[in-house]
């Protein structure tokens, strides 16, 4: 194996990690934001929750595992872009840290109080993480101003003041629709999970929130496509014409809405997730082989050859992960199968 | 204030609180796994009661354990981007390893135990909290081989043409004996904690003479994996001192405030340096007592072998590695080491004490009523533990590679840090309200509490919608 064939197969590797994160944590991201706007009773919000209770967790190890492959793969990737987007980074593991906390607390008193404040820290939690990450993907397509020794700037060029600054340029307007597209595909994503995991009533309102809240994200993702031609190289990277990936990912979240009107949640769940997965592999195509474009100078780009571990890691590394991403996979999915009934709200079929 | 200090502080503190919920996360999985296996061969109704009313602590605090986690894994790059540069190559290996292995196999089946008791095979279920206890405890292997690597880095090169240091020997980092060392005292403090814990809760509930008959079998594992444990991180920590002896000998003279090179060399009991932290003003030795060359024992297991002295570290490091400071802050080295060992000899005497003393009558012992307190023994010790390890390899990041001082984030400034400093700290303190306030409801609500299910619905939810 050669070493460029190495640095492609550890940005693919990272890329799956990604995609699979955006398609796995998406749906739970979505349904913890919807918690107490769907949840009317507490036994509903109890059955919200129980729907990605026993695999939220292990779906976002999905995200650790991402961060630390890139470390080991790419540690240039891993230093420039967490300590660039530091109070970004900071403000995702404040909303995952509340998130994952009220999953397990909320439940363990029955203080009314003590519940709603856990399920609206849920709810807060899993929007700020999914708007962050979302902004930090277009920021990273877009090109953020990275220094000739692969450190993240500001615009002209010279050492920002704080973080602050840097933060407020992440929020630039394509950073907040990218932000915002995520939020509304995981939104519908999570509202065709739950359709996909209730029974009765609680399905039925899950089918009409997912509707309603699909329009919503078409209206995103078109702006966020329009302004990935205005804003990135795509043009000169994919052409006018950007090939069947980009095309088909829009393709997939137009036909979700078809299913989502027929009650066919399967289906719909099955082309939306493919929407996501299609949607981050447009992401990785454009930005290959870079990892973080430069918005400052093309050459100062952070690329899989100038951002990347020694041949000898990433072969060492290639080998654990050919034996246990499969084992890995194979467990997760088979925990799904384990959960794959239907789920009431009512208090017999809800203990744990 | 200075951007390089505030950052230590930072990893320093959200380091500390995450290995507040570690330990007892390692250990008490191992006991709700046993307890659940012995349920499930006997059927025996206190054992489940057992299972479910440790599991429902060890529930509680694995919650913390795993968020305060996530910060750790970020916190390499956001905080410290140039060690990232400098050791990536290295260091990341483990981190991606203990992600794919570990996490994923902790996180992945206690979700199925915690939902999965009547929907998934009972065989099934009991194998999950196994697994779940296995993922935790090989977490730790590889964080601490990871950790194990900064305090002893072995498997490496310098690449002159990038600047940075490279593996060249995977077997070399997962053989690192210094990791494994850390890995048998880390673990049998995992245990030790989960031990005192189960003894300090069984022991509230043995004097109000409730749920005898799940306390007591309690009380009696908790003391006897108490004193087995206890000797083992004694152990575990001896051998830490011989292996740092040879290969951190600054960090071993600091902790004992050894400050001249002497054969034998004795063990101090109090000493008290001067402000410089170069000499000692008053100090009271072994020898004094009449035992010369303990601390040449500590160091090598014999009462003659030479120990260096921190002024003849400081002169050879700096012929080595040019003009520095390289004598840790002595005063925590010293004083953490102390509290730690002080404390795990009390443990090792408690256990003791506590399992000969399952043969009487424990409920009507009038001492019960203070054994709660013991709870508290394992933390203080392993905090000191910590910080010791960590204060002790000062001024290195990386053990005679880099030095933490040119680790930091260059672009981060005192606004950043001072925002995430303060964040974490409200933070952390609000999940340390909530974890201690729901650990002591249910330590002290007995087993019915927690047989009771948690779905039962709140009588009204303020802000729902009708």
């Amino acid at each position: 194996m050669s070493y460029e064939f190495l640095q492609i197969l550890w940005f693919i590797l990272i890329a799956v990690l990604w995609i699979g994160f955006f398609f796995l944590e998406g749906f739970d991201f979505g349904v913890g934001m919807l918690l107490p706007f769907f949840g009317k009773k507490d036994i509903e919000r109890r059955a919200v929750i129980n729907t990605i209770g026993p695999t939220w967790d292990g779906n976002e190890v999905w995200l650790l595992t991402a961060g630390g492959a890139t470390f080991a793969a790419f540690p240039h990737w891993y230093a420039t872009m967490f300590s660039g987007f530091y109070l970004a980074l900071f403000l995702l593991l404040v909303g995952l840290i509340i998130r994952g906390i009220s999953f397990e607390y909320r439940s363990k008193d029955a203080n009314p109080k003590w519940r709603n404040t856990f399920d609206w820290m849920i709810a807060v939690g899993s929007f700020l993480a999914a708007l962050l990450l979302g902004a930090a993907f277009a920021n990273l397509a877009r090109g953020v101003p990275i220094d000739a020794n692969m450190g993240v700037v500001c615009p002209d060029g010279n050492p920002c003041a704080n973080n602050l600054i840097v933060t407020f340029n992440l929020l630039n307007p394509y950073g907040l629709l990218g932000g915002l597209a995520t939020v509304a595909v995981f939104l519908v994503h999570g509202a065709n999970f739950m359709a996909l995991k209730f029974e009765g009533e609680l399905r039925e309102r899950a089918s009409t929130w997912a509707w309603k809240l699909w329009m919503g994200a078409v209206v995103a993702v078109l702006l966020l496509t329009a302004g990935t031609y205005f804003y990135t190289d795509i043009l000169t990277k994919m052409g006018v014409n950007p090939g069947i990936t980009p095309i088909l990912s829009l393709a997939t979240l137009l036909a979700t809405g078809y299913f989502i009107k027929g009650k066919r949640e399967g289906w719909a769940f099955i082309l939306l997730s493919l929407h996501i997965v299609l949607t981050q592999v447009t992401f990785f195509m454009l930005m290959f082989p870079r990892v973080m474009v430069s918005s400052l100078n093309p050459a100062w780009s952070l690329t899989i050859y100038n951002a990347s571990s020694s041949e000898y890691t990433l072969t060492v590394m290639s080998i654990i992960a050919l034996i246990f991403v499969p084992i890995v996979l194979a467990y997760q999915g088979w925990t799904y199968w384990m959960f794959r009934k239907r789920i009431t709200a009512d208090k017999k079929s809800l203990v744990y | 204030m200075d951007p390089l200090i505030l950052a230590r502080w930072q990893f320093g503190l959200t380091t500390v609180y995450h290995f507040l919920f570690v330990p007892l996360t390692l250990g008490i999985g191992w006991f709700v796994a046993y307890m659940q296996t012995r349920y499930y061969q006997t059927r025996d109704e206190n054992y489940r009661k057992m299972t479910k009313f440790w599991g429902k602590l060890f529930l509680i605090n694995f919650a913390i354990g795993v968020v305060t986690g996530i910060v750790q894994e970020f916190q390499f790059g956001m905080n410290w981007s140039e060690y990232s540069r400098y050791v990536g190559d290295i260091f990341g290996a483990p981190l991606a390893i203990e992600a794919l292995l570990a996490f994923f196999l902790e996180s992945t089946f206690i979700g199925i135990w915690i939902f999965g008791e009547g929907r998934v095979p009972e065989r099934v279920h009991l194998a999950s909290i196994w697994l779940a206890a296995i993922g935790a405890n090989l977490s730790a292997l590889w964080i601490l081989m990871a950790n194990g690597w900064m305090q002893h880095p072995v498997g490496y090169f310098i690449n002159e043409a990038n600047g940075r240091a490279e593996l060249v020997d995977f077997f070399a980092l997962i053989t690192n004996p210094k990791g494994w060392v850390f890995f048998w005292h880390t673990i049998s403090a995992g245990f030790a904690t989960a031990a005192f814990l189960i003894i300090g809760v069984s022991a509230y509930h043995i004097v109000r003479k409730q749920h005898l008959e799940i306390f007591k079998p309690s009380f009696r594992m908790g003391a006897l994996v108490g004193i087995i444990a206890s000797v083992m991180v004694f152990l575990g920590g001896h051998e830490q001192g011989v292996f740092m002896y040879k290969h951190q000998p600054m960090k071993f003279a600091s902790v004992e405030a050894h400050w001249e090179t002497s054969a034998p060399a004795d063990f101090s009991i109090l000493t008290i340096g001067d402000a410089t932290g170069r000499q000692e003003i008053w100090s009271f030795r072994t020898s004094q007592l009449g035992i010369p060359g303990v601390l040449s024992f500590l160091a090598c297991n014999n009462f003659e072998c030479e120990v260096k002295g921190v002024n003849n570290l400081q002169a050879e490091y700096e012929a080595l590695y040019g003009p520095g400071n390289y004598i840790p802050l002595m005063v925590v080295t010293y004083w953490t080491f102390r509290i730690m060992m002080t404390i795990g000899f009390i443990m090792i005497v408690l256990a003791a004490f506590f399992l000969w003393a399952t043969r009487g009558n424990l409920e009507n012992a009038r001492w019960m009523k203070w054994v709660p307190w013991v709870i508290a023994l394992p933390y203080i010790a392993n905090i000191n533990g910590w910080i010791l390890t960590e204060m002790g390899r000062q001024p290195w990041i990386v053990q005679g590679l880099l030095k933490v001082e040119d680790a930091v984030s260059p672009n981060l400034t005192t606004v950043d840090l001072l925002i995430s400093l303060i964040g974490y700290t409200l933070i952390y303190g609000a999940l340390a309200f909530a974890m201690f306030y729901l650990i002591k409801k249910y330590a002290t609500a007995g087993p019915e509490a927690t047989l009771k299910h948690s779905v039962d619905p709140a009588p009204e939810l303020v802000g729902a919608q009708d």
